[in-house]
């Protein structure tokens, strides 16, 4: 069986914690500039059907601190626009020996179908509006990190939900360790989700903002966006932006994270994005650790399980 | 034409809606005609040429698909007239009506003209074109009704492409009633449906699809009423798929309008639960729903809400279907699978045998005027006999369509096709 990560609502809790356990684990490695040998010999391509710089970035660095090397493919678009099926472009890449495929595709589903279709272990880099579990799991291990745990905390996710793979990879996750979750934003960029997933709803971040351990605001897509769903950034400032004003209606001790890259001024007032409270650099560092941990757990879990057991570590 | 041999089905029980017959008998076709029908045994084996043992068999009129895809002209990658009517034989139908979309539309005389003769010389069952109502499914200008009425059309539909301005659609259904066809309608808003691929509502969010809400159809179900209502044209709702919907036909029904409406057998067996996994074979349009709607749906078909059950056959190729969900063409293969599929309805008692014989024969038939559907004596020998207890698993091998873009694959099934008949000729034994 050859293991994928291709969404977060298809993880364990268990799984989630083995992953941050072993993101953990890694830090000092990492810090002191140590390589951990368990991708030596094997080659992870990232197949990128949608612009992104950190995301990749962030895969490339942690398959090389695993001592394995990278291959970047890019294509935006489609492939169908480029005359190649995706089925394809993939059994090309795997006929150059890749030994893990990353992909970020614009169309939800298509790592899936990629996965059902080649026999390398394929790592869900964002698909579409469905949704980016390594994204999930550094946000987690970020929380974490911060606070000490997640289990009982409150997470205020602030923003455009519809379109957003950042919100559902991070709500399922956060559910299954235990914290409750509200989503927040313009009536027209809150889907219905399913009620078993048992998260909050409101229109208006004064009602949510002061209970929130923690607050998520995600990018407002301009460039997606229409005016059909939001009449102008301005508006979208004015009644859902986290400005220094909707800042002093947290606890103490809330942190705020972003996904990336912030539209200062927009979704977050630069001086909250800057202040002691943001954690946004630090998601930035934590995402290597935990996709080195997720692209072991996926191409050597072997390797992973000798080289915890070498170590003293236990998970 | 060569002499049609007579031929004497035995011992069936022949199910006749359009006779109220339910009887175990014998039938007798003699130049491709039904000539004779009495007990069991009574009409002398000597009369025929060919003897069809039908003992525990099902004898019924041919099966009418009034909505297929047959792809030609201009598609012919994913079916032929030759090809898609292979495949409806071996689903036991005995007559087809092809959607206007293909390449050339048939929007024209002349496009109807030439399926009609391609038809002739490599159709196997009975072909009838449904011509456009606007030229090129743009929906911008009416096409040549009129010119298409007299090659042969028996419905118009912008099938896939619905026509959107409602002042066009008013004047098609004023202009059709001067031919005497009905319209067709796929009931979606375009500008609701947006980009949406699967139905809209918690799962298209968990998935991460675009959704397409139920209202999309609500809507245009009902503006296709009240245009009805404004100028009494006859209106065939293609393929509905929503409870609410269901409501508005009810509605204009009880009100003695013209409506008529169609489910597909994939929206009376498959829920949106399906899209799981992101098999482009359970993207259609509309989408299919949730279980409520499929309840509502079968309760319709029992009821006589829903007029006929017809296929939605649209064959594709790996090219269309192999791909990102988002780019993935609509719609699945189904003229083989409609019979088997459907029959576990009535196996289930949620459907009546005789709903279902009716939903396929006379009313598809009075639907578009044609003169079959019925096994009336001096009628055209249009005739299906199914093994209504045959088990029998879909492999791909027995897929008989160009396409095999089916999500039924490898499904066990209860009910077999065994004989179908056309015009007195036997054209598929299983």
């Amino acid at each position: 069986m050859v293991r994928h990560l291709l969404a977060a609502s298809e993880l364990e809790a268990s799984e989630i914690r083995y992953i941050l356990q072993v993101a953990k684990y890694f830090a000092p490695y990492v810090s002191r500039g140590e390589t951990i040998p368990l991708l030596q010999g094997k080659t992870v391509v990232n197949l990128f059907f949608e612009n992104s710089t950190r995301t990749r970035t962030s895969f490339e660095l942690a398959a090389r601190r695993l001592g394995g090397g990278t291959l970047n493919f890019a294509s935006t678009g489609s492939s169908v626009q480029k005359g190649e099926t995706l089925i394809d472009t993939a059994k090309n890449i795997q006929a150059m020996r890749a030994h893990c495929l990353v992909v970020r595709h614009s169309s939800a589903g298509s790592p899936t179908f990629l996965s059902q279709n080649i026999s390398v272990p394929v790592v869900n880099a964002g698909d579409g509006f469905h949704e980016h579990p390594t994204q999930g799991l550094l946000d987690a291990f970020t929380i974490e990190d911060r606070l000490g745990s997640i289990a009982g905390k409150r997470v205020v996710i602030l923003g455009d939900i519809a379109h957003s793979r950042v919100a559902r990879s991070n709500i399922y996750i956060l559910r299954k360790l235990g914290a409750s979750v509200a989503v927040c934003g313009p009536p027209t960029l809150l889907p219905p989700l399913s009620k078993s997933l048992g998260v909050d709803y409101a229109y208006r971040p004064e009602e949510v903002l002061g209970e929130a351990d923690v607050v998520m605001a995600l990018r407002i897509q301009l460039e997606r966006q229409n005016r059909m769903q939001i009449p102008s950034a301005g508006e979208y400032t004015r009644f859902w932006g986290l400005s220094s004003e909707r800042a002093k209606l947290l606890k103490k001790d809330a942190i705020i994270l972003h996904p990336g890259p912030i539209n200062r001024g927009v979704e977050l007032d630069p001086e909250v994005a800057d202040s002691p409270r943001s954690v946004i650099l630090g998601q930035v560092s934590n995402g290597v650790l935990v996709r080195m941990a997720v692209l072991g757990w996926v191409c050597n879990p072997q390797g992973l399980e000798e080289w915890l057991a070498r170590g003293g570590h236990r998970v | 034409m060569s002499e049609v041999p007579s031929v004497l089905i035995q011992r069936g029980r022949i199910v006749d809606p359009s006779q109220g017959l339910d009887t175990l008998g014998d039938l007798l076709i003699e130049g491709g005609k039904i000539v004779a029908m009495d007990a069991p045994g009574k009409v002398p084996v000597t009369r025929a040429q060919r003897v069809i043992d039908a003992h525990g068999y099902w004898v019924l009129p041919g099966l009418i698909d009034i909505h297929v895809h047959l792809r030609e002209p201009g598609l012919e990658y994913k079916e032929t007239i030759e090809t898609g009517t292979r495949a409806a034989v071996a689903g036991g139908f005995t007559s087809v009506a092809c959607m206007a979309n293909t390449q050339p539309v048939n929007d024209t005389p002349y496009v109807t003209a030439f399926i009609r003769e391609k038809a002739k010389t490599s159709a196997v069952c009975r072909v009838f074109p449904i011509g456009a109502v606007t030229k090129g499914l743009r929906g911008e200008e009416l096409a040549e009704i009129g010119g298409m009425v007299a090659e042969g059309v028996k419905a118009l539909s912008d099938d896939g492409m619905p026509v959107m301005n409602s002042y066009l659609m008013r004047k098609a259904m004023d202009y059709a009633k001067a031919f005497g066809v009905p319209i067709i309608s796929h009931a979606e808003d375009a500008n609701l449906v947006g980009q949406g691929v699967m139905n809209e509502g918690p799962l298209s969010n968990e998935l991460g699809l675009r959704g397409n809400p139920a209202a999309a159809e609500e809507i245009m179900v009902a503006r296709e009423i009240a245009l009805c209502r404004l100028t009494r044209c006859p209106v065939h709702i293609a393929h509905l798929s929503t409870e609410v919907a269901l409501e508005h036909v009810k509605r204009a029904k009880d009100a003695g309008l013209p409506v008529t409406v169609e489910a597909s057998p994939h929206h009376l067996i498959l829920t949106e639960e399906s899209v799981r996994g992101y098999n482009t074979n359970f993207k259609m349009a509309p989408p299919l729903r949730t279980e409520r709607d499929v309840q509502a749906l079968r309760e319709a078909v029992q009821s006589g809400l829903v007029d006929v059950i017809a296929t939605d056959h649209a064959p594709h190729g790996i090219v269309d279907k192999a791909v990102e969900f988002d780019h993935a063409a609509n719609g699945i293969i189904g003229v083989q699978t409609a019979v088997p599929l459907t029959l576990d309805l009535v196996h289930q008692n949620i459907i009546s045998l005789y709903k279902w014989v009716e939903s396929l024969t006379i009313k598809p038939a009075k639907l578009l005027g044609l003169d079959y559907g019925t096994l009336r004596i001096g009628k055209e020998a249009d005739i299906t006999i199914l093994d209504p207890g045959s088990v029998w698993t879909l492999s791909e091998d027995l897929i008989v369509s160009k396409s095999h873009n089916s999500p039924f694959l490898e499904w066990k099934f209860k009910g077999q096709v065994k004989t179908t008949i056309v015009g007195g000729r036997v054209v598929y034994e299983c």
